[in-house]
């Protein structure tokens, strides 16, 4: 990277703990195993309340200060209530949101100091995928967008920067882009 | 048999090691496990040229003598290159001699080899970085009926069943082959991740002229913010040719290779492609228009009227993120290389098994390592490179041998 600032910038990401953890699973590679969970409990309709609380990392049980809660539901236009986001667009608001912090942390760590970070997000959808009505039409989103619109103290280019590398180095958008092996089961 | 140094691996950089201890009358062997440039001999296909002009196939005392410096060397031209250098200075090469152990003594080290047990003061690890192939898990759910093959195993268009080809990796040997095949008329996928686009020429000369001007070629590897990402940085997307001519991802589109993301999946019949080669294909822009900065910046220094004739971005294909099986007669894996080294204790090597080193100075005192990508500058992986560092390696081997006892 080119651009490095004699002050320095503080985007409020702990660039420090970041960077002494990727030192740390270098030589502990077990400590860097997480597993994320969330338990979901259905209301009624469409509507659900999906919740996190604790997780395994660091080689031990965590806990979330407080539980975290979400609850998705169905728009109106599908004759439901519409008292939440709708599961698609809470992933949507997920690849956002990893994107953003991935920007706020490679900003930081690369000197640049950030004013405005701002995404416009669009995923498209043909809806006889999960109606069944085109065998030949996939449920999931065909192609989605992310623009971003970032004020900083860094010309264009630095700016484009961040942003490849915090694809390259995000969660979501690996989720989205590549596959994973998904198991359900009935208790 | 006893010796002050072992030098295993007679390519480029065991023999300018060779070369080196020779300048200093310093008693050696150099242990091969077949013939001198042995990789170059048995590991390339018919056609493969260096991507590096001829004057950078310099080694200490060794330049390029012939007739066209900014030319690319065929495998077999560069093969005789090493041979003459080995003959200019009498290298002591022991060749079919493959090293099955290297265990500490109390004077040294003694290696086992296919041809007896050799006793030496110090060791010097010249063996490559390229001989053993990475090839991804998924090559394991392959159906028999598409055909596999590693990219050093690929010859020439004619080992090729006819049907679809996937080359998997977009380096040079990945980009290289695809380029051959497409040529051919073969109907050519190009599975693309993470790699380094470079033009071939750029502001009138060949652009490892102005990697050499510019001084990138020699960035130290203790000035690198994250030497083990430098390390691991894909080769480049160049190939040697007469005309010269680029091989980044649009020339290959021009050929009609089809290009689609990382390969990194299966499911059913089909190959999943990555969604994220726009980023990769932004990123490897980002990355090339970086370096071409630099080097503005030392044209501009010497004032060259030439000017800035940026490569057009790379145009982003049609989104593909599966083809089935049956697209596909062959699949190339072009993905690289992994270490390998299984005759050396576990305690010099990391998690993944590269041998563990500061500039080439391994963990045990004695032990050097060389010819490994940006082992102690930039250029370390390329020809000229590692003549550099043989060079700069002799300061702590003779230290080493001042403070042990001859054998």
């Amino acid at each position: 990277m080119t651009t490095t600032q004699n002050t320095p910038v503080d985007n409020g990401v702990a660039v420090a703990h970041l960077l002494g953890a990727r030192d740390a699973f270098t030589e502990t590679p077990e400590a860097g195993h997480f597993t994320w969970r969330a338990t979901s409990d259905w209301i009624t309709g469409s509507k659900a309340t999906m919740t996190v609380s604790d997780y395994f990392g660091l080689g031990a049980e965590q806990q979330h200060p407080q539980p975290h809660s979400v609850t998705t539901d169905h728009p109106t236009v599908f004759g439901a209530t519409d008292h939440g986001p709708s599961a698609p667009e809470l992933i949507l608001m997920g690849l956002a949101g990893c994107l953003t912090a991935g920007i706020a942390s490679v900003a930081q760590n690369w000197g640049i100091a950030l004013n405005s970070v701002k995404a416009d997000v669009e995923g498209d959808m043909d809806l006889s995928g999960i109606l069944g009505a085109d065998p030949d039409v996939r449920n999931g989103f065909s192609a989605i967008r992310v623009r971003y619109t970032i004020e900083a103290d860094a010309d264009r280019a630095d700016v484009e920067a961040v942003v490849a590398q915090s694809q390259k180095r995000s969660a979501v958008y690996d989720i989205i882009t590549n596959p994973t092996s998904v198991v359900v089961e009935v208790n | 048999m006893r010796t002050d140094v072992a030098v295993i691996g007679a390519g480029q950089a065991g023999l300018a090691t060779s070369r080196n201890l020779a300048d200093r009358s310093i008693d050696h062997v150099v242990l091969e496990r077949g013939q001198v440039a042995n990789s170059w001999r048995t590991e390339r296909w018919d056609s493969l040229r260096l991507l590096t002009p001829n004057w950078l196939s310099r080694l200490p005392g060794w330049t390029y003598d012939g007739s066209d410096p900014d030319g690319f060397m065929s495998k077999d031209d560069f093969v005789d290159h090493l041979e003459r250098y080995r003959r200019s200075f009498g290298a002591p090469v022991q060749t079919e001699t493959a090293v099955e152990s290297v265990q500490k003594t109390s004077g040294g080290f003694r290696l086992r080899t296919s041809q007896g047990e050799i006793d030496a003061r110090a060791i010097v690890i010249a063996s490559g970085a390229n001989s053993t192939p990475r090839i991804p898990a998924i090559a394991g759910d392959l159906p028999p009926c598409v055909r596999q093959l590693q990219a050093m195993h690929y010859r020439n268009v004619d080992q090729i069943e006819d049907g679809g080809v996937l080359v998997v990796g977009a380096s040079a040997s990945g980009a290289q082959i695809a380029d051959e095949l497409a040529r051919a008329g073969r109907d050519v996928t190009m599975a693309v991740g993470n790699h380094t686009r470079i033009p071939r020429r750029y502001r009138g000369q060949d652009t490892f002229a102005w990697l050499e001007r510019s001084g990138i070629l020699d960035d130290p590897w203790v000035d690198e913010p994250d030497i083990a990402k430098s390390r691991r940085a894909p080769s480049l997307q160049l190939v040697g040719t007469d005309d010269a001519r680029d091989l980044d991802l649009n020339a290959l589109t021009a050929v009609g290779v089809r290009l689609v993301g990382r390969l990194v999946g299966t499911s059913g019949t089909n190959l999943q492609f990555s969604g994220s080669l726009a980023n990769a294909i932004a990123s490897a822009d980002q990355r090339m228009h970086r370096l071409l900065t630099r080097i503005d910046r030392a044209a501009d220094r010497a004032e060259v009227d030439v000017p800035e004739d940026r490569p057009p971005p790379t145009l982003l294909p049609a989104p593909c993120l599966h083809g089935n099986h049956s697209e596909f007669s062959t699949i190339i894996w072009a993905t690289g290389f992994r270490p390998n080294y299984p005759w050396l204790s576990r305690h010099l090597l990391d998690r993944r098994g590269a041998i563990v080193h500061d500039g080439g100075v391994m963990k045990d005192p004695g032990m050097f390592v060389l010819g490994l990508p940006f082992l102690r500058r930039r250029k370390s992986g390329f020809i000229a490179g590692a003549g550099c560092d043989a060079t700069e390696l002799m300061q702590p081997l003779q230290a080493h041998l001042e403070t042990t006892h001859e054998l």
